[in-house]
């Protein structure tokens, strides 16, 4: 149950528009499916054919061609309804690389089935088991044979691949020391999953805390044809950077909505339960860590407003997403834990989906990139100190 | 075929309403309003109309002030074409709403008008029926599917004793029940187009309406709290139970 609040920030009718859809996807629906870690099809569907999930692609191509700031509050609304975004939201920005560097042929080849929904590229393969977030020190490998490009390798924390057609890989076409800088020699290329599963990609689930479908991804001479490279050849990692900003601005969005979940069910529930007689939210010991992640979450949500608006000015905004991730995920979790402390035993109980959220908004203090790699970030980019690797 | 809706701004049926501290009113300070549950499935019935091709033009009207325009371009969101606005100030009864609405069709002059049954505020249920004998066309209430036959329309009504289909010489008045039909979602391009369709205001003097109050509301408070019930022992004990102290079965 959502707050009986009005709606807060820009966009009132697209968020009032996404949270009447989610009212149709309750917290038993997301129980049920993290019973058997099963993906939310039904509620993907629902927002594809509503037209959500295709905010970001221009009109031209099919889409609504909204700027980041609207789909900062869809993505919020979705988190703040008690529902998981996690599941598609990359379909929303993952053809971003596509949009800036692909070619007008790519674009009009995919980009008009992505926005309605047909095509689905959600899968963003980036990670690898022995070079984490030191990207240029990838190994999977694509050499050119022919018209094709053959793949060698492993991937891993690969999301929704299983529910993906396409993906956007980062692969080495050269050496890491073969050019003039390590971020040099790699390459970005569009893979059909539909046609690569079986034939050279073998791809693992791997079972989470929470209900992520995330996978391991092992390529065995996996054929791409050519044509698939995205912009040139060798020049892939500039290519995934610029992509990263939307999506931590996209992600503390959610992290956003996740906050403003518990602060709304903590404060209801603090103003309805009665211990000794009396509503336990008439305690300040109860009322006060609920304002406070109250404050939290404010300070956190001007921040990644500030973020957006900077995106779609056309401004630098590295260090204000990065930045705004940080914050808001931690505002999520504070607020979380203070859902959990005013619910006592019930936040632990499943049926008050408390729990489940709490799970789920764990991720984004790690994942799409760590708070410590922020940190290093801002005191390296930010303040001119020596970097630490 | 032009079919007019009327939307009604109300509180969401979500929110749990209080009382104001005074007994004056419900509390609506800082609350979510939305388009009347009922509303929302006559403008769905009018957009399938349309999408049938058996209306040619859907315009969804709202009584109310300046932000009943939300609620109106949720209807547009929907699918409706246009916009009509009557603005007035604080409550106003049924029967000035169907007064303001007859000036409405007299204006628009649409061979069908659907409206909900009633809504989740006052609960009246009186607007449709106060309409058909204002402006002497035939009605059809608590509607669970709308047929368009030629120059007639056939509704099947939800009664007491199960269902009626009555059928109505256009231009006639529908209002619906909740088994109408399903509303769909407002999808996003729809949103982005409902800002750009035509939304007129008028004011009840342009439909000749002077907006006079006929009824005074005394008090509100919420329902008595219900007890805690009890487990009892057997079924003995309920039947006593029932009997001598609830009184529900002699």
């Amino acid at each position: 149950m959502r707050s009986p609040s009005a709606f807060t920030g820009d966009y009132p009718e697209i968020r009032e528009a996404v949270a009447q859809l989610c009212a149709d996807f309750p917290g038993d629906y997301w129980r049920a499916l993290d019973q058997e870690r099963a993906y939310p099809t039904e509620f993907v569907q629902a927002l594809t054919e509503a037209g959500y999930l295709s905010v970001l692609i221009p009109e031209q191509y099919g889409g609504a061609g909204l700027p980041l700031g609207a789909a900062c509050a869809i993505l919020e609304e979705i988190q703040r309804a008690g529902c998981n975004g996690g599941a598609c939201h990359a379909q929303m920005y993952t053809m971003g690389t596509l949009l800036r560097h692909g070619s007008e042929q790519q674009k009009q080849r995919y980009l008009p089935a992505i926005a309605s929904g047909e095509l689905r590229l959600q899968a963003f393969g980036v990670t690898e088991p022995g070079s984490g977030t030191d990207t240029t020190r990838i190994r999977t490998r694509a050499e050119r044979d022919g018209d094709h490009y053959v793949i060698n390798g492993s991937k891993v924390w690969i999301s929704r691949t299983e529910h993906s057609d396409l993906m956007v890989l980062l692969v080495r076409t050269a050496p890491r020391d073969a050019g003039a800088k390590p971020s040099d020699g790699m390459s970005v290329l569009l893979v059909d999953l539909r046609e690569a599963v079986g034939q050279g990609l073998t791809i693992k689930p791997i079972r989470t805390m929470m209900n992520h479908a995330t996978t391991e991804l092992f390529f065995d001479d996996l054929r791409v044809p050519a044509e698939n490279l995205v912009g040139e050849e060798g020049r892939g990692f500039r290519y995934i950077l610029d992509g990263m900003n939307a999506e931590r601005i996209l992600i503390a969005a959610e992290c956003i909505g996740d906050a403003r979940y518990f602060v709304d069910r903590a404060s209801s529930y603090a103003g309805d339960r009665e211990v000794f007689g009396r509503p336990i939210g008439e305690n300040q010991g109860v009322q006060f860590p609920i304002a406070r992640a109250h404050v939290q979450t404010e300070a956190a949500a001007a921040i990644v407003q500030e973020a957006a608006r900077r995106f779609d000015a056309g401004d630098d905004c590295g260090a204000q997403a990065n930045m705004s991730k940080l914050l808001a995920s931690e505002a999520a979790w504070a607020a979380g834990d203070t859902c959990i402390q005013t619910y006592g035993g019930f936040g632990f109980a499943e049926e008050y989906d408390i729990e489940r959220k709490f799970r789920e908004t764990r991720l984004y203090q790690v994942a799409p990139i760590s708070t410590n790699l922020i940190l290093s970030y801002v005191a390296t980019h930010e303040l001119g100190l020596p970097r630490s690797y | 075929m032009k079919v007019l809706v009327a939307v009604k701004r109300v509180v969401d049926y979500n929110v749990k309403v209080r009382a104001k501290a005074d007994g004056s009113d419900v509390d609506l300070n800082n609350v979510k309003m939305a388009i009347n549950p009922f509303c929302e499935i006559a403008v769905e019935e009018a957009v399938r109309l349309k999408e049938a091709g058996t209306a040619t033009e859907v315009v969804a009207v709202s009584i109310g002030d300046k932000a009943c325009q939300e609620q109106i371009r949720t209807a547009l969101a929907l699918g409706a074409d246009r916009g009509i606005q009557v603005e007035t100030e604080g409550a106003v009864e049924p029967l000035v709403v169907a007064k303001l609405l007859k000036g409405v069709i007299e204006k628009e002059q649409p061979q069908l008008v659907i409206l909900g049954k009633q809504s989740i505020d006052g609960d009246n249920n009186q607007t449709g029926q106060m309409l058909g004998a204002l402006t002497n066309m035939a009605q059809g209430t608590f509607a669970s599917e709308v047929a368009i036959d030629g120059d007639k329309v056939n509704v099947t009504r939800e009664v007491d004793g199960g269902l009626q289909t009555v059928s109505l010489n256009l231009p006639a008045i529908v209002t619906t029940d909740l088994r109408l039909n399903e509303p769909r979602y407002a999808s996003l391009p729809n949103i982005m187009k409902a800002k750009k369709k035509p939304l007129d205001v008028h004011t009840p003097a342009d439909l000749g309406v002077e907006p006079k109050a006929h009824l005074t509301t005394l008090k509100v408070e919420p329902p008595a709290e219900r007890q805690a019930g009890i487990m009892v022992e057997s079924v003995e004990q309920l039947v006593d139970k029932l009997k001598n102290e609830a009184k529900v079965i002699s």
